[in-house]
């Protein structure tokens, strides 16, 4: 059991996620949008996307802090468990409640406005699910770490283990002493990268990093061999009252 | 969504569902956004009969800028249309704005397009085009625009909204320019004077240093004459009677206008004047019932001196044709008074009065030969020399004629596909060919019975 879940699960997940983005990006490139919804509504949207947005950058950012950087690098750098402990559990507070808030308008926004509503796919649901029970297990486990006691340390176990992952020798015996609520957050977060190539997610990948030094024009050939490609998917039609909604 | 209009239906399938009844069944419309039952209140194109009416009339924001006397003018004015198109810029603001470069300008025929798979929906060409022609398909989550009709444009033919018009009025026709000169002549300082600038970028495809230029980059004869032959390039440049919709955006808009002469002459003649005489029609223009300041700040930046220029050249070809048409002397006066010869009043007229389809639109096939020799060097199929496989025989994947495509990731499925259909012509079934896999190039081996005598 501990090696179906803390070994083999995250190696698939990560092969999942590696390969569905390739696929994805080969294949439908046509379907890689966030597929915006600024057009039904934006008064709501202003405010929730910006905070959601903000707010999950830096507990990315959080994240890659905790879980990739070794406990004994702080340390030898002179700051104590108790000082990293305080900036984390505040600095992470304010993310992710920058994060749940925003995320909760996004989603309220989705069920209540009726054309955002109408626009939802089941992908979509799905989607929110994942990555909102991901967050909410995320906070939950933290602040019942820290309300029953002195928090928990992760950087002991989780980050070790996921490390572990990564240099392919998973320690999977670090995982078995660690809270419940910990490691579902960690299942749901495996769930959510799993998930991620198959939905409106890949947006995240699309910096536009070339746009800093392409020609603000850009001049292109015409294809020269129109047909040598399968066509990939397109626009499927106008809206009828029958297909829409229908995806 | 409001500034535009929501989409809507109707409920077509209820007339033909609704049971029996005493009332004729009626099909509601319904939103196609929510699906639920609407009023329609608002769409495209809504009060556009009415020059736009009460509604927009007051948010015209030339109206703002001309003083009040022209706008009481313009109250009393008939209604004009301005049809509009994606401009396809020498400049395109669209493609700037785009952060993943998905919107180019085609090397070859200056089409402004989005690249449907490289669009990742950041909506900002929507708001980086001056003239509001991108869309933003909220259905894909992808920018659309016009195309230019780029495929019918390929094979020599005009747009379907320029070979449908009605009024003839428009006209495609080649234009060389120097691209290297845009960037400079749409950074000229005074908006008046982006008009000019934007003339001195055009190449004149009469001066043969211009010819050889043109040919030294690949461009191909058939191209060259084109551009001479080009309808756009009298109209623009010979007559100087097109002018660019709004030059002072700054992108070089390439779709021109001519601006229109209002119902003048009956004004004049309802007056008690001759209605036809240069003098009369020169004096009325300043008078039009459309205001010149109000066309200046469409197609000049508010500089009346080019439409005023424009209008008088069409009032003078007014007069001397109507010389011609009731049999009197050809007046030269009249085509000097406004910098022109008569054998060019008789041309401008041809061509804007007479023109057949083949004058209004010169438009040169595409090459897709030059395409792939400039671009493609390295997709040549490297077994394409006499006798080998490339040879217009069996490629990789059996049945190939004209060039074998290049074996990619891409198309390997298609390609896999074309060799395990059916029908393939394998020896003993020599002389048939599937004519489904054939992509139409060069002569497969078995379109045609062998050759009796070998000679
Ligand atoms: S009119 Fe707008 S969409 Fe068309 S090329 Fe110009 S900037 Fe782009």
């Amino acid at each position: 059991m501990n090696i179906l879940l803390w070994a083999i699960l995250p190696y698939a997940t990560v092969l999942t996620f590696v390969l569905g983005t390739v696929w994805r990006y080969r294949y439908d490139k046509f379907g890689w949008t966030t597929r915006s919804s600024q057009l039904y509504e934006s008064a709501v949207l202003r405010w929730g996307s910006p905070m959601f947005h903000f707010g999950v950058l830096l507990v990315l950012l959080g994240h890659i802090g905790g879980l990739a950087v070794p406990k004994s690098w702080t340390q030898a750098a002179g700051i104590s468990e108790h000082a990293y402990h305080l900036t984390a559990v505040f600095l992470g507070t304010v993310a992710g409640v920058f994060t749940v808030v925003g995320l909760g308008i996004l989603i309220a926004r989705r069920r209540l406005v009726g054309p955002v509503f109408t626009a939802t796919t089941r992908n979509d649901k799905a989607m929110y699910v994942v990555l909102a029970g991901t967050l909410l297990l995320g906070l939950f486990a933290t602040v019942r770490a820290n309300a029953l006691g002195d928090g928990y340390d992760y950087r002991e176990t989780v980050s070790p283990w996921l490390r572990s992952v990564f240099y392919l020798q998973p320690k999977t015996e670090l995982m078995t002493g660690v809270p419940i609520g910990f490691k579902l957050h960690v299942l749901a977060a495996l769930a959510l990268f799993a998930f991620w190539p198959f939905t409106r997610l890949v947006h995240a990948f699309s910096a536009p990093v070339g746009y800093l030094t392409r020609p603000y024009v850009v001049y292109r050939s015409r294809d020269t061999r129109p047909g040598a490609r399968r066509t990939g998917r397109g626009w499927d039609g106008p809206p009828t009252a029958s297909n829409r909604g229908r995806r | 969504m409001g500034d535009y209009y929501e989409p809507w239906t109707y409920e077509y399938e209820h007339l033909l569902t609704a049971p029996a009844g005493e009332h004729t069944p009626v099909a509601r419309p319904t939103s196609l956004l929510t699906g639920k039952d609407t009023k329609i209140t608002w769409s495209a194109n809504w009060d556009d009969s009415l020059a736009g009416g009460n509604e927009l009339a007051a948010a015209d924001p030339i109206l703002a800028k001309v003083s009040g006397a022209v706008k009481l003018e313009y109250e009393k004015a008939f209604m004009f249309f301005l049809p509009r198109i994606c401009e396809h810029c020498l400049n395109p603001s669209c493609a700037a704005s785009c952060p993943s470069g998905a919107i180019y300008k085609r090397a070859e025929d200056g089409i402004v397009l989005v690249d449907q798979d490289r669009c990742r929906g950041w909506r900002m060409c929507v708001t980086g085009c001056p003239y509001k022609k991108i869309y933003f398909n909220h259905r894909t989550g992808k920018a659309e625009k016009c195309t230019f009709c780029f495929p019918r444009v390929e094979i020599g033919l005009p747009t379907v909204c320029s070979e449908t018009c009605v009024g003839r009025l428009r006209y495609i026709g080649l234009l060389l320019y120097d691209a290297d000169a845009v960037a400079q002549a749409a950074a000229t300082r005074s908006e008046t004077d982006l008009y000019a600038a934007q003339r001195s970028v055009f190449l004149d495809p009469h001066d043969p240093r211009v010819v050889a230029a043109a040919r030294r980059t690949g461009i191909p004869e058939d191209w060259i004459e084109g551009a001479q032959r080009s309808p756009v390039w009298d109209l623009i440049m010979r007559y100087e009677v097109a002018l660019p919709l709004h030059p002072e955006y700054r992108t070089m808009p390439m779709v021109w206008y001519i601006p229109p002469l209002s119902p003048v002459v009956d004004a004049l003649r309802d007056t008690g004047h001759d209605g036809e005489d240069m003098g009369n029609l020169f004096g009325a223009v300043d008078a039009l019932r459309i205001p010149v300041e109000y066309l200046a700040e469409l197609f000049s930046a508010g500089d009346p001196a080019p439409v005023t220029a424009v209008l008088q050249r069409l009032a003078a070809m007014r007069a001397y044709q109507r010389r011609v048409n009731l049999g009197e002397e050809r007046d030269e006066s009249i085509a000097e008074a406004v910098g022109m010869t008569g054998q060019q009043m008789d041309a401008m007229y041809r061509l804007l009065a007479i023109a057949k389809y083949d004058e209004r639109y010169v438009i040169p096939a595409a090459h897709a030969e030059i395409a792939h020799g400039l671009e493609e060097l390295a997709t040549e199929c490297s077994l394409d020399y006499e006798g080998g496989p490339g040879m217009g025989g069996s490629g990789p994947f059996g049945e190939v004629s004209g060039r074998p495509v290049p074996l990619a990731v891409e198309n390997f499925q298609v390609l896999a596909e074309r060799q395990r259909s059916d029908n393939l012509p394998d020896p003993t079934t020599r002389g048939r060919v599937n004519l489904l896999n054939w992509d139409g190039r060069g002569r497969p081996e078995g379109l045609f019975p062998e050759r009796k005598d070998k000679s």
